[in-house]
């Protein structure tokens, strides 16, 4: 079991930019000290529907990316896809508005001391923070493919320059309006065993995570992944954000992806635990 | 100067605001935020006898001004909680409530013996809002005679002085009548209110959202069930003390309560939202007290209860 965050600070961030893009809204806020201590995979926890919102919990996103110019000038981007009340909030406000945020929260995606190869693979909005890791991969000398994948061609995430910081990438649609027709999960085996892949770095839907697991079980690669559990704080009080974890040593446990993830090791979830507890979990009764 | 002290029985503390059960982890999540010895006292979560892994998810749904939970009381078992948690809260200074919880009366006794032995506690909160296995999962809060079991077996257990705080629930006939049962069975205070049976279906599934089918409704939307409880309950037994809750997220909140019977009280899911809302409404609260011509938060506790010739 680990902590909470060390750096994690709670503040009054402004929007500094706002914009719509395809279905999504990439947001930027102004963060000061923040941005230089948030990693790839690490998310950021944002208060909703200001001070009298009947909207008492709080709302986590992934962090897409962190420009650190210092106290001043730190900026923390994300990509919101407006679904609910919470989020559609958000992505309504304008540029000079001050939101409570606390960030950054959770593990970070590890990155190994190798030079390896990785894929990375998001579906919808997921993608947002594989731009980030994928940058700090290639400083490090790794070649990094990805793979993106979403209903319909909209909910791509792919901005040009995060593009341009990717070997190869390939689109996957449901719909076929852009790419492959068909699932992430289709085009998974080819890529790995064509460019030898070592890690596979992901992050999106429950669904999808569990079945990119399989195949890179299957094929015996490493699989971290970036799950995405319903929160209430996103600080690990609240104990909602649980999910069946098996430790080093073999004990599973209910585990907080807010705070032992939202990053953690593929192999050791407990997948499909979805309104049970596994049998064997610790403290079960 | 302003007098913010509070007591609760023989417990005493600097000012009334606690963290709720349940709603501050193991203390250290909060401790990156402000420091935990500015509070009246850090309440722990309710702990039991053996490790509990909790009820599966999905735990929560956000409901309008509130929230519903089903966690099932998570926790590592009062041996390792006394042995990691406890000794980590004493060294940040902090005043520690901690609450416990059984699925039996014999829970209750072996927990309050494990209890007395214990230093660096300022009062024990008995959650007796939890299902009796031996009565047919009955909760035991919601009996007269089950509620006054439970806290006997505390009382006997215990021994010395430790305060004992009754947790009661709100879902019953009359709440000021298992109070009484409660004090007489050796509870020296009492904390009201846990939350309110609810249930959320999910309309896209068309089932029940939570795992767990029932939850527990927190936040805003129970803070007049609070008062009125608290009001009730204080006006049958003017000389108890009341750890007040439900639903409380500024000063004005926490004035409320009091004015309605409450010698202190705790912040639960606001603290979901707001890491730092216990600070917040600590400063708030004694800017409200002062701000209506208090001397003493104690002047304060029960005001709501004058006759209308004080007015």
């Amino acid at each position: 079991m680990m902590g909470i965050n060390k750096n994690a600070t709670q503040m009054m961030a402004e929007i500094v930019s706002n914009k719509r893009v395809g279905a999504y809204n990439h947001i930027v806020f102004a963060v000061g000290d923040i941005a230089s201590h948030a990693k790839p995979g690490n998310f950021v926890a944002i208060a909703v529907g200001g001070p009298n919102s009947a909207m008492v919990l709080r709302r986590a996103f992934a962090i897409y990316r962190t420009f650190d110019k210092g106290s001043n000038g730190g900026l923390l981007e994300i990509v919101v896809a407006p679904h609910g009340a919470g989020s559609t909030w958000l992505t309504n406000q304008l540029p000079g508005f001050k939101v409570d945020l606390i960030a950054p929260l959770g593990t970070a995606f590890g990155i190994p001391t190798e030079p390896v190869r990785a894929l990375l693979v998001g579906g919808g909005y997921g993608s947002a923070p594989l731009f980030g890791l994928s940058e700090v991969l290639k400083n490090r000398g790794c070649r990094v493919d990805m793979v993106l994948g979403a209903s319909t061609a909209m909910k791509i995430y792919a901005p040009l320059d995060g593009k341009r910081s990717v070997n190869s990438l390939t689109t996957v649609t449901e719909d076929g309006t852009t790419g492959i027709t068909g699932k992430v999960t289709d085009v998974l085996a080819d890529i790995i065993e064509t460019n030898q892949i070592d890690i596979i770095y992901s992050c999106g839907p429950m669904g999808m995570l569990e079945a990119i697991n399989v195949i890179a079980e299957r094929l015996g690669v490493v699989h971290q992944c970036a799950i995405e559990e319903a929160m209430a704080c996103g600080i690990g009080v609240c104990m909602t954000c649980v999910l069946p974890i098996r430790g080093e040593d073999g004990v599973v446990r209910m585990l907080r992806s807010c705070i032992d993830g939202p990053v953690v090791d593929g192999d050791s979830v407990i997948w499909g635990a979805k309104r049970v507890i596994p049998e064997g979990t610790w403290g079960a009764h | 100067m302003f007098n913010f002290k509070t007591n609760l029985g023989e417990a005493q503390f600097d000012n009334p605001i606690f963290t709720a059960s349940g709603c501050a982890g193991s203390g250290r999540e909060l401790s990156q935020f402000f420091e935990l010895s500015e509070l009246g006292a850090v309440v722990t979560k309710s702990i039991m006898l053996k490790p509990r892994s909790g009820r599966a998810t999905p735990r929560m749904a956000e409901t309008p001004s509130g929230m519903l939970n089903s966690i099932g009381l998570q926790g590592p078992g009062i041996d390792l909680f006394l042995e990691k948690d406890i000794p980590w809260l004493r060294d940040q200074g902090a005043n520690i409530v901690v609450s416990i919880a059984g699925e039996s009366v014999e829970d209750y006794a072996v927990l309050a013996r494990k209890m007395r032995a214990v230093s660096g506690i300022s009062a024990l909160e008995v959650n007796i809002s939890c299902p009796n296995v031996e009565n047919r999962g009955q909760v035991f809060a919601c009996h007269p005679q089950t509620a006054r079991a439970a806290i006997e077996a505390v009382r006997r257990n215990i021994g010395g002085e430790l305060p004992i705080i009754a947790k009661l629930t709100p879902d019953v006939t009359s709440i000021a009548a298992i109070a009484e049962e409660v004090v007489a069975a050796g509870a020296d205070a009492l904390a009201l209110i846990n939350t309110v049976l609810g249930m959320v279906i999910d309309t896209n599934t068309m089932r029940p959202k939570l795992a767990g089918k029932t939850g527990g409704l927190s936040g805003p939307a129970i803070r007049p069930i609070a008062v009125r409880a608290i009001y009730q309950v204080h006006e049958a037994m003017p000389h108890v003390k009341i750890l007040g809750m439900g639903g409380v997220a500024s000063g004005r909140d926490a004035f409320e309560l009091i004015l309605a019977g409450a010698s202190a009280v705790s912040i639960g899911t606001a603290t979901f939202g707001d890491p730092s809302a216990v600070i917040r409404i600590k400063n708030e609260l004694q800017a409200e007290l002062i701000a209506h011509g208090f001397d003493s938060l104690r002047e304060a506790v029960g005001y709501a209860h004058r006759s209308e010739g004080n007015l």
